[in-house]
């Protein structure tokens, strides 16, 4: 493991959304922080707000409708949410790179593969032509992609998907970034290729010590490839520790059902768990936990109240008032429940 | 199970044109289907598993003669499907109904849950104005949506209750075969797997027999009886899925299965990252057509095509390491299976 050096360090951020019918917030108070070189891996179903956290981290909120309305978010000590828009220019891309789900839609497809590297080099004043396009090669290079002197000359339609991914990746590392984050960049792709990005991305992680914020939906992805993990949900962190902690013991009943939810290709499970009801519109619960009305261990307090996050072990918290300890003792229902 | 198969499909092509040049002459195809065979008996599950671009939509579609086949033949309970006309053709349907991928785009945004649950039923004939809004408001509550939910219309509704919905649509005719083209691929994690278990309650109460098309193995795994891996329009495995998932034989499927990510972070796999992409199948390779990305391919790789035969029992593979040509090479797979185990 790592120093305990914070790259990002992100406090009670609150992103909200500005529409017809009032304010909706899509990320509400969320902590965490990423720390050199490790990777940290953001999980949660549709709607949950990890999306809009990485857009808020990289400044990309569309604005209008939407807002950052409080918190912060500390890059190496340095302040994003108040820096100016020149500022953000210049960490965007040399500091902070992302990589997006749709490879297709995020190149431009009437540019050459080596103009767009060498495009965010030369913007980031990282020298001249010449070593802007030697770099680019040996960044082609560095991700494994063939022949990489002529992929500069090639169109992004000319690459496959995977192809276009690694080329978005040498994209990312081309300015040397202190984080990286991905958001869901490998869904779009078949299950062959993804293991070959995954294992690119680990690789780029250990030789280049840049650390990775991994977004993702699926939890083998997440096993996989991440030390730590940050579960969201409704706009919440709902629990965060260590990957192997998080899945040898799940605390918050919604980190739990969604383990249990998947099908394992190990083996055959004769039924699968599911969570009853559906993932709640932001904006619709307004008191209360959020996951209480699809929680087996729901009772009065937790649709009265919100739910802190309780530190429950090293390095571990769980948003759930089974971990308060007046509540856990009375409701200690989870040990019996486990199946 | 030695009952007549409910369906037989043999050797089943779909070649699409590629027209060019200003006269739009045909000048290649997509050999998007190349003879594929399979059969599905009464109340099981066939799980047709592959990456995008094998062929396992198509496939799915030909079954339906939503896609027309290019050669081959389809029997179900005997009758060969691809000779019928459309009338006949529509009328088997009522038999052979499909669950659609996208929930959002295969149900009319225009029309309430009622009329787009009660079309099924129009279309076929079957009872009265009353008796049809009775069976729709009787099958809402068996896929576990309320009567009430009748007069809505689908943007009303989330993913997952959609999916419920085209369910319900293809349970109206009372089918006996239903072909799922990835029913839970865009469903959240938490939904899929309600979804999961829906199906195979349906299963068990009438009694269905499923084709599940997924690009998901885990999903597939969880749900079928028997299992087959499509690679490039051919089938490459086809057996139980216990033993597919357990011994795989073909060094694709060994590939795909260790491919996947496991949610459980101290599963340590000796993972088979396969190099390059797949090949376009407007132009596949020769002879085998996986033989550019295997790890154990031989001479005779690129030159023959491998035939589908029955290594075991019931399973199925298309790869020279399993004929006499290459039994020798065969030990070398034992290295992979290790892997495997915990």
């Amino acid at each position: 493991m790592n120093t305990q050096e914070k790259v990002l360090d992100v406090k009670g951020l609150k992103v909200s959304f500005f529409t017809d019918d009032g304010e909706v917030p899509a990320v509400d108070d969320i902590d965490f922080y990423v720390r050199k070189g490790e990777v940290l891996g953001i999980v949660g179903e549709s709607g949950c707000g990890k999306s809009v956290t990485s857009l808020s981290v990289m400044g990309l909120i569309p604005s209008p409708p939407g807002k950052i309305v409080g918190g912060s978010i500390k890059l190496n000590d340095e302040e994003l949410t108040k820096a100016s828009e020149k500022r953000m220019r210049q960490i965007r891309g040399n500091d902070i790179a992302m990589i997006f789900q749709e490879p297709m839609t995020s190149l431009n497809p009437l540019f050459t593969i080596g103009n767009q590297l060498m495009d965010s080099m030369l913007i980031h004043k990282k020298g001249n032509k010449r070593e802007a396009k030697k770099r680019a090669i040996d960044m082609l290079k560095l991700v494994g992609l063939p022949r990489a002197e002529e992929l500069m000359n090639d169109y992004p339609h000319q690459l496959s998907g995977g192809m276009r991914q690694r080329v978005m990746i040498a994209m990312a590392m081309v300015c040397d970034p202190k984080l990286l984050i991905a958001d869901e960049p490998t869904t779009a792709l078949d299950v062959t290729i993804q293991a070959q990005i995954l294992k690119l991305m680990k690789r780029l992680n250990v030789e280049l010590n840049t650390a990775i914020m991994l977004i993702t939906h699926d939890l083998g992805v997440v096993a996989e490839t991440c030390e730590r993990i940050v579960v969201m949900y409704a706009g919440k962190v709902v629990e965060t520790g260590a990957s192997i902690d998080i899945f040898k013991d799940p605390q918050h009943p919604y980190t739990r059902g969604l383990i249990q939810s998947v099908p394992d290709m190990r083996y055959k499970k004769q039924r699968l768990y599911s969570i009853p009801g559906n993932v709640p519109k932001p904006g619709s619960i307004k008191t209360g936990c959020r996951f209480a009305d699809r929680c087996e261990f729901a009772f009065d307090r937790c649709r009265q109240e919100d739910p802190p996050l309780y530190h429950t072990a090293e390095g571990r918290s769980t948003r759930c008032f089974l971990f308060d300890e007046k509540e856990g003792a009375a409701h200690d229902s989870r040990a019996t429940v486990e199946s | 199970m030695t009952a007549e198969p409910l369906l037989k499909v043999e050797n089943l092509k779909k070649h699409f044109p590629v027209r060019g040049g200003i006269l739009g002459k045909e000048v290649g195809s997509v050999k998007a289907v190349e003879g594929v065979s399979f059969t599905v008996h009464k109340g099981e599950t066939l799980g047709i598993v592959g990456e995008s671009g094998c062929g396992k939509s198509t496939t799915g579609r030909m079954l339906l003669r939503l896609i027309e086949p290019t050669d081959g033949k389809v029997y179900f309970e005997g009758q060969d499907v691809t000779t019928l006309s459309t009338s006949e053709m529509r009328k088997l349907r009522r038999d052979m109904q499909m669950v659609f991928q996208d929930p959002f785009a295969s149900l009319n945004p225009r029309h309430t849950v009622e009329k787009i649950l009660e079309e099924p039923l129009k279309v076929h004939g079957i009872g009265t104005p009353k008796e049809r809004k009775q069976k729709v408001r009787e099958l809402l509550e068996i896929v576990g949506l309320s009567s009430y939910h009748a007069k809505r219309y689908p943007h009303q509704f989330s993913g997952g209750q959609r999916q419920r919905i085209g369910i319900a649509r293809a349970l109206m005719t009372r089918p006996k075969l239903i072909i799922a083209d990835e029913p839970v691929s865009a469903l959240d994690v938490s939904i899929q797997s309600q979804v999961l278990n829906l199906m195979q309650d349906l299963q068990k109460e009438f009694q269905l027999t499923y084709i599940v098309i997924a690009h998901d193995l885990g999903v597939v795994r969880h749900i079928s009886d028997r299992v087959g891996v499509m690679y490039l329009g051919k089938m490459a495995e086809l057996a139980d899925s216990e033993r597919l998932y357990e011994n795989p034989l073909h060094p694709y499927t060994q590939a795909l299965l260790s491919a996947v990510p496991i949610p459980d972070p101290l599963f340590e796999k000796e993972s088979v990252v396969l190099e390059g992409d797949i090949p376009s199948p407007s132009n596949p390779p020769s002879g085998c057509t996986f033989h550019t990305r295997c790890p154990f391919k031989m001479d005779v790789c690129a030159q023959k095509v491998p035939e589908l035969r029955e290594h075991e029992s019931g399973h199925y593979v298309a790869c020279h390491l399993y004929t006499e040509n290459g039994s020798a090479a065969s030990q070398n797979t034992q290295v992979l299976e290790e892997g495997k185990h915990e």
